[in-house]
């Protein structure tokens, strides 16, 4: 006589289930949940893969899915299995990870993260248990609920004109390109059992050796839900629900991947090799002593989008940073800046920082008309307006402000192109302000320069503006 | 000295990886996108774990898995992303999970607009979930702190196994400042005693918020309760700025209290005598010094990018000891020095605006 014994994929004991029957699962007679776990479960334990699978239960009848499996358990939100999933199996690639959902959580709420996880080519297998309806909270109408079967949300049966037809999940997704194996089967008779086994070990092989990503899906019975009996019930999933949902491999590219094809790298964390990394992103303008700075300075730079604005806002700050004051810089952010005029503040302080926000500066730099109309009246009295002379017309109130006008596009241009105007006005504002010695300026914009060949054009356009200013005097 | 010229959002994403963060999940959206972007860039070639999510619901999935994996996560979102990652974030907070949670936050409600706003300062301080949680949420206001603020919040999600926050706003964000560059952190943590990580040692552990009897979830809430209690004792961080003889105690957060700090010395240089308490921590907020400089101040203004969400927890901490005034801008508007200088004139002259 042989004697069937429970799977040690199972626990032995369900402790984590809820009443005193410890020794059955909560699943209703006549379910699919059951046959389908038990599948699961032995293939884990054979292919010796329990101590490193990772079980995501989802929210639905098999909610409860961490009650009997032997292995790591995770139970997610509604629909989001296959993000949990995801994540699980990125973090460790070397995971067995299993996303098993019913029919309102991967087709309904979670079709989005089902798409996705499937676009992406996870390596994992999502189980996918097709009932036809929403068993947990009450016989509702599913995704997958078929023309004219009556349930709690559809009284009078299901109607394509109103509530949409049953869904199929495994045919969409085989559209995509990034699957490996896409098969649907049943929870019938026999035959159809032992087919569903076949292809929920193929699905976990796969998985195992790195193929990719797997979905099956199980037409299965809900007796309960369908109030029927579970005879009836099986005779209604071969000969009705199977019409709808047919049977058959979609996609199948198990042969021709390549195995570890889909394996995605993941480190642990290793604070050295993260001390080296960013150890390279720190700024390469070089060690300075301290540069003392003349004043506090509160700028804003304004101008049209391309003229180099937000750049020469940039440069003054890291002259600022190497020389070891505080130093903001805030652009203005979002639609403003694709197009139309462009502006930056920066401030430059022995002390620390207040706002970022300049509202009233005591250097104002405009490179265009609309900028010294908007900008001007708001800059202290006595204070330094820069105005590049190439492009703006109008000049500013000479009797309040202390005016210094640069045609600075036009001697960009002598210098070789109208682009570094941006930096003949810096060369202009060091000089106006005295801000830093001019050696100083030159050395950081010289490290600050990333292109090797436009620095000596930049250092040319930087004095030409800085000597423009200071033979003026 | 490492240090480089950096933007808040850069920032955020260079404390992460220091924090020994190894997993970001995120979705697109102004004003915070550029944390992604640096993610993007930075965690891949550190063999971490970079996904754009199909939406910000299914990253806040992801880093449900990865925190449940025992593994530093992250996402990062402004507003309107930061509403559709409630559910993750109850979910976080009911398994309790260690994670950390980014919102840029823009002005609201709806769409609202992308500029700078702190209208999320319910959402983030009070719940914002559903259910009996909190989220630990602090406000940097500067891109050192945006930097060492992350690091902060990794250190208490792991220390209390709950989701913290860093609830920043668009200036913040955009801004330029320089950043000392941090120290990875040292690998301390080990989370194998609850963690499910596809390790055979983990494998009798489970990841799941979902507790059926009512007697066995009321004790998991006020075990939660209890955690929360210890965080409110432990964990509150605030700065002062001459508060100590001030008779308005202005109490503002984030890039508010940097504009606030530059009008106190004007302020102070009038005569009024105006200090800034800015709460680091909004949740656990600052309430016992709040409730001790009643003994000092005469009034209480709080100044917030909102219609006045914060200066609830002010009143809250003055209990009617002092009167506590308000004054906000909202819809991406700020107030400028000149107009909070006015509102300090008003309130100690006692006239009306």
């Amino acid at each position: 006589m042989k004697t069937y014994e429970k799977s040690g994929g199972f626990f032995p004991v369900f402790e984590r289930k809820t009443g005193p029957a410890k020794d059955a699962t909560h699943y209703c007679p006549g379910c699919g949940h059951g046959n389908v776990h038990k599948m699961i479960a032995e293939a884990l334990e054979e292919f010796g893969l329990l101590g490193r699978s990772v079980f995501v239960s989802p929210v639905g009848c098999s909610v409860f899915g961490y009650y009997y499996f032997n292995c790591g358990n995770f139970q997610a939100a509604h629909g989001r299995a296959p993000a949990v999933a995801t994540a699980v199996k990125r973090t460790n690639p070397d995971s067995i990870v299993i996303s098993y959902q019913g029919d309102g959580d991967l087709a309904a709420i979670g079709t989005a993260e089902t798409i996705h996880a499937a676009n992406r080519g996870e390596n994992i297998c999502v189980f996918f248990v097709n009932n036809a309806i929403y068993g947990m909270t009450g016989g509702q109408m599913a995704p997958t609920t078929m023309i004219g079967q009556r349930s709690t949300t559809t009284p009078q049966g299901r109607i394509e004109t109103v509530h949409g037809n049953p869904i199929r999940m495994a045919e969409m997704l085989a559209t995509l390109p990034a699957p490996t194996y896409i098969e649907r089967v049943a929870i019938g008779d026999s035959k159809h059992i032992m087919k569903a086994r076949k292809a929920i070990r193929k699905a976990l092989k796969i998985q195992a050796e790195g193929k990719g990503y797997s979905f099956v899906e199980i037409v299965s019975s809900c007796p309960t839900g369908w109030k029927m009996d579970p005879v009836h019930a099986r005779d209604w999933l071969l000969e009705d629900m199977l019409k709808v949902f047919p049977l058959g491999v979609f996609k199948d590219e198990s042969d021709t991947r390549d195995e570890g094809y889909w394996n995605r790298r993941y480190d642990a964390y290793d604070p050295a090799v993260v001390d080296e990394y960013l150890d390279r992103l720190k700024s390469t303008l070089g060690e300075s002593e301290p540069v003392p700075l003349a004043g506090d300075l509160h700028c804003k730079f304004a101008g049209f989008g391309g003229q180099g604005i937000l750049t020469a806002g940039l440069l003054l700050s890291q002259v600022g940073m190497r020389a070891g004051q505080h130093v903001s810089w805030f652009p203005a952010y979002g639609p403003e800046m694709r197009g139309g005029t462009a502006n930056c503040s920066v401030n430059l302080c022995a002390g620390r920082i207040g706002t970022p926000l300049v509202e009233n500066p005591n250097v104002l730099v405009v490179m265009n008309q609309p900028s010294l109309d908007a900008f001007a009246g708001e800059v202290v009295d006595g204070g330094v307006i820069i105005v590049d002379t190439t492009i703006v017309e109008g000049r500013p109130d000479a009797k309040r402000l202390r005016p210094v006008l640069i045609p600075a596009t036009a001697i960009a241009d002598e210098v070789g192109t109208a682009k570094i105007a941006n930096v003949v006005i810096l060369g202009a504002l060091v000089a106006a302000t005295d801000c830093f010695p001019r050696a100083f300026c030159e050395d950081t914009l010289r490290a600050a320069i990333k292109k090797r060949s436009l620095v000596d054009m930049n250092i040319d356009a930087f004095g030409r503006g800085y000597e423009f200013v200071k033979n003026a005097r | 000295m490492a240090r480089q010229f950096m933007k808040g959002n850069d920032a955020i994403v260079v404390g992460a990886l220091a924090a020994g963060c190894r997993a970001y999940y995120g979705y697109p959206i102004t004003p915070a996108s550029e944390i992604a972007h640096a993610a993007a860039l930075h965690f891949p070639a550190l063999g971490g774990v970079f996904i754009q999510a199909e939406s910000e619901v299914a990253a806040m999935n992801m880093v449900y898995g990865t925190a449940g994996m025992g593994v530093r996560t992250m996402t990062a979102s402004s507003s309107p992303g930061f509403s559709l990652k409630q559910e993750g974030l109850s979910y976080c907070a009911g398994a309790e999970l260690p994670c950390v949670v980014v919102n840029i936050v823009r002005g609201g409600p709806g769409l609202g607009n992308i500029a700078p706003e702190q209208g999320d300062y319910f959402q983030i301080t009070k719940g914002g979930g559903h259910g009996n949680y909190r989220l630990i949420a602090l406000a940097p206001n500067g891109a050192q702190e945006m930097c060492d603020l992350t690091m902060h919040a990794f250190e208490l999600a792991d220390k209390y196994r709950n989701p913290a926050c860093i609830m920043a706003d668009g200036i913040t964000g955009q801004m330029m400042e320089v950043v000392e560059i941090p120290k990875a952190l040292p690998h301390k943590w080990d989370h194998t005693s609850w963690c499910v990580d596809g390790t055979p040692g983990t494998a009798g552990n489970l990841v799941s918020s979902i507790i059926l009897a009512p007697e066995e979830l009321e004790q998991h809430n006020l075990k939660l309760d209890a955690k929360y209690k210890q965080i409110t004792a432990d964990e509150v961080m605030f700065e002062k700025y001459e508060v100590d003889d001030a008779d308005l105690v202005v109490v503002a957060y984030g890039v508010v209290s940097r504009i606030v700090y530059s009008t106190v010395d004007q302020a102070r240089a009038e005569g009024l005598k105006v200090g800034l308490l800015r709460p680091i921590t909004l949740w656990p907020f600052p309430s016992a010094v709040i409730t001790s400089l009643c003994a000092t101040a005469k009034a209480f203004l709080a100044v917030e990018l909102s219609t006045g969400q914060m200066v609830e927890d002010v009143r809250l901490a003055v209990e009617g000891r002092k009167p506590v005034h308000f004054y906000g801008r909202c819809g991406g508007m700020v107030p400028g020095g000149d107009e909070l200088l006015a509102e300090y004139r008003r309130v100690l002259g006692g006239g009306s605006r």
